[in-house]
């Protein structure tokens, strides 16, 4: 097991965000976590990501439990957790090389090249636009660029926060496309989205998030062929 | 590649073209007023550069920086006075210092942002120009600290305005140079990327908050070294030197020089204090026109320029020299 969370709690504040949440996410495989809006599914990710404090729990990453009180965003992207966070979030006025350079900010910089030549195989369009400011590419490129960013980190684990938020219906099936690609290559996703059906069609696994609870878990085909989970908390038909 | 062969590549030789220029001019002024005014726009640029590196390229927008100036200018002139050091060393304990109390006050400070982080640092500057007020057994409060040495250098004190333009300059040179090669340093892109986004910064690994202080602590040091470059150059300072006007000012500079720019802030700085010297003779009129050509400028700078006729021209010609330049490296850079 890459990473496993027992009795996670999270606030905002005085507000319980999310409540005992316990999951497992093994090596290489692509695990969703679906939900409507306000589900905490962000919430989730960004306390595993360092990004919120949790209040309690126990976070065993690699068969090393991780302490609370230092899980901050550094030192988790040096043990090779990486987040690429919601609305893609790329520097609009770097380039799109020094984008990438940033994600690979925690590693020496002897490693970066293959990691270039990882990002550049995977996304040639980011290679053609190398030079170019990361604010004037199109949202497609822009969320090719926020998870090349991510994967410069060379993560075992990579979080993607809705990868596929504002993107065309042919988009999303290439960037889901993508997101395949990368697990095949070795490195195990936590994904996030909105977008359940396409989520769980690639996924190897599934948790259904409500009001900060797990409520259902089990493989993405037997969440996908429940209508009972699909109508009751995603809202499709 | 080729790039690198040639030599008169003008990129490379204009800064030195331009820093020749810088220590050549001095020779040519005789006029002590106007020598004076340049002393004073070299200070300027160096807490407008400085400021630039918090401000500008890391987004974190402080209106305390006079205070910092302040500090450095106390300290080496205290220390000057006391024990008798020679300038370096003073200066370099104004700039340590200033440092610190940097650190000491962006450590909180920076957890702030936007309008608070203003706030908070407009407070911090009317701290100090209180402090230097009131704590009179040190700083002799409202009368000032006079007689404070001339730098000396190996024996000689300086003394003539001219010394003391290549003096100033080449500090400025220094403190220049630094915060460029910081620019481009990978702290550089660090700040720049928190000023960008810093949700997205700390997902990178980046320690968001150790960046931003340490940026605060290396402005703050360098405006105490311009503080101190000021005491031994006015012989005399008192607090009202170092109030929250003069930090506004500071910050006038680096968002008219466009936030980012180093060339920028050091024209804005040079522009900021020659105009007002140049409308003296306004008399009381100077400070009215000074605030509506300030105001006219900022609004400039909102115009979208390349939608003009004169953008358009640039933009021709900027276009025109970059096929020249790719067609004389045969399509390959």
């Amino acid at each position: 097991m890459l990473l496993k969370v027992e009795g996670l709690n999270t606030f905002y504040g005085n507000l319980h965000a999310i409540w005992d949440i316990s999951l497992d996410v093994g090596e290489k495989e692509i695990v969703a976590l679906i939900g409507s809006n306000g589900a905490g599914k962000s919430t989730l990710l960004k306390t595993l990501a360092g990004c919120i404090p949790a209040r309690s729990g126990r976070v065993v990453y690699r068969d090393e439990e991780l302490r609370l009180r230092h899980m901050r965003s550094d030192r988790l992207v040096k043990k090779g957790i990486v987040m690429a966070p919601e609305g893609r979030r790329v520097f609009p006025r770097l380039t799109v090389e020094n984008n990438l350079k940033m994600g690979a900010y925690t590693r020496p910089k002897k490693e970066w090249t293959d990691s270039f030549t990882r990002v550049y195989d995977l996304f040639p369009r980011l290679a053609e636009r190398r030079g170019q400011m990361a604010g004037t590419l199109s949202g497609g490129e822009q969320q090719m660029l926020a998870i090349g960013r991510a994967l410069m980190g060379d993560p075992k684990l990579l979080m993607l926060d809705e990868p596929s938020l504002g993107l065309s219906p042919l988009l999303t099936e290439k960037i889901f496309e993508l997101i395949q690609q990368i697990r095949d290559q070795g490195t195990t996703i936590l994904l996030v989205e909105q977008n359940a059906v396409a989520a769980l069609a690639v996924a190897n696994r599934g948790y259904v998030l409500k009001v900060g609870h797990v409520v259902q878990s089990g493989t993405g085909r037997e969440l996908l062929s429940s209508t009972e989970i699909l109508r009751s908390y995603l809202g499709t038909q | 590649m080729q790039r690198n062969k040639r030599f008169f590549d003008l990129k490379r030789i204009l800064p030195l073209l331009l820093a020749a220029a810088m220590y050549a001019a001095p020779l040519a002024i005789t006029n002590q007023y106007v020598l004076r005014v340049c002393v004073y726009v070299s200070i300027y640029s160096i807490l407008a550069c400085s400021l630039n590196l918090i401000s500008g390229v890391c987004g974190q927008v402080s209106m305390g920086h006079a205070a910092f100036y302040g500090v450095g200018a106390y300290t080496s002139a205290l220390i000057a006075l006391s024990f008798g050091l020679p300038w370096p060393i003073c200066l370099l304990a104004a700039g340590v210092l200033s440092a610190l109390v940097g650190l000491l006050i962006g450590t909180p400070a920076l957890r702030l942002q936007g309008g608070y982080l203003v706030i908070c640092t407009v407070g911090f500057n009317e701290l100090v120009r209180l402090i230097l007020l009131n704590w009179v057994s040190v700083t002799r409060g409202p009368m000032g600290l006079t007689n404070i040495p001339r730098p000396r250098f190996f024996g000689v004190a300086i003394h003539s305005g001219r010394q003391y333009l290549y003096l100033s300059m080449t500090l400025l040179l220094i403190v220049y140079i630094t915060l460029r090669n910081i620019l481009h340093s990978r702290f550089g892109r660090n700040l720049r990327a928190i000023k960008e986004d810093e949700t997205a910064a700390e997902t990178m690994g980046i320690r968001v908050h150790r960046e931003k202080v340490t940026a605060f602590a290396i402005a703050a040091g360098f405006a105490g070294m311009a503080g101190s470059m000021l005491a031994h150059y006015m012989l005399y300072i008192n607090p009202n030197l170092f109030i929250g006007d003069f930090s506004t000012t500071i910050l006038s500079m680096v968002v008219l020089g466009g936030m980012g720019s180093m060339p920028g802030s050091v024209a804005a700085a040079t522009l900021l204090t020659v105009i007002p010297e140049a409308l003296r003779e306004l008399d009381r009129y100077r400070m009215l026109i000074y605030g509506l050509m300030l105001i006219c400028m900022m609004l400039g700078k909102n115009i979208p320029w390349d939608t003009t006729p004169l953008g358009r021209a640039a933009a021709r010609l900027r276009g025109r020299v970059k096929i020249a330049r790719e067609s004389e490296h045969g399509g390959k850079d």
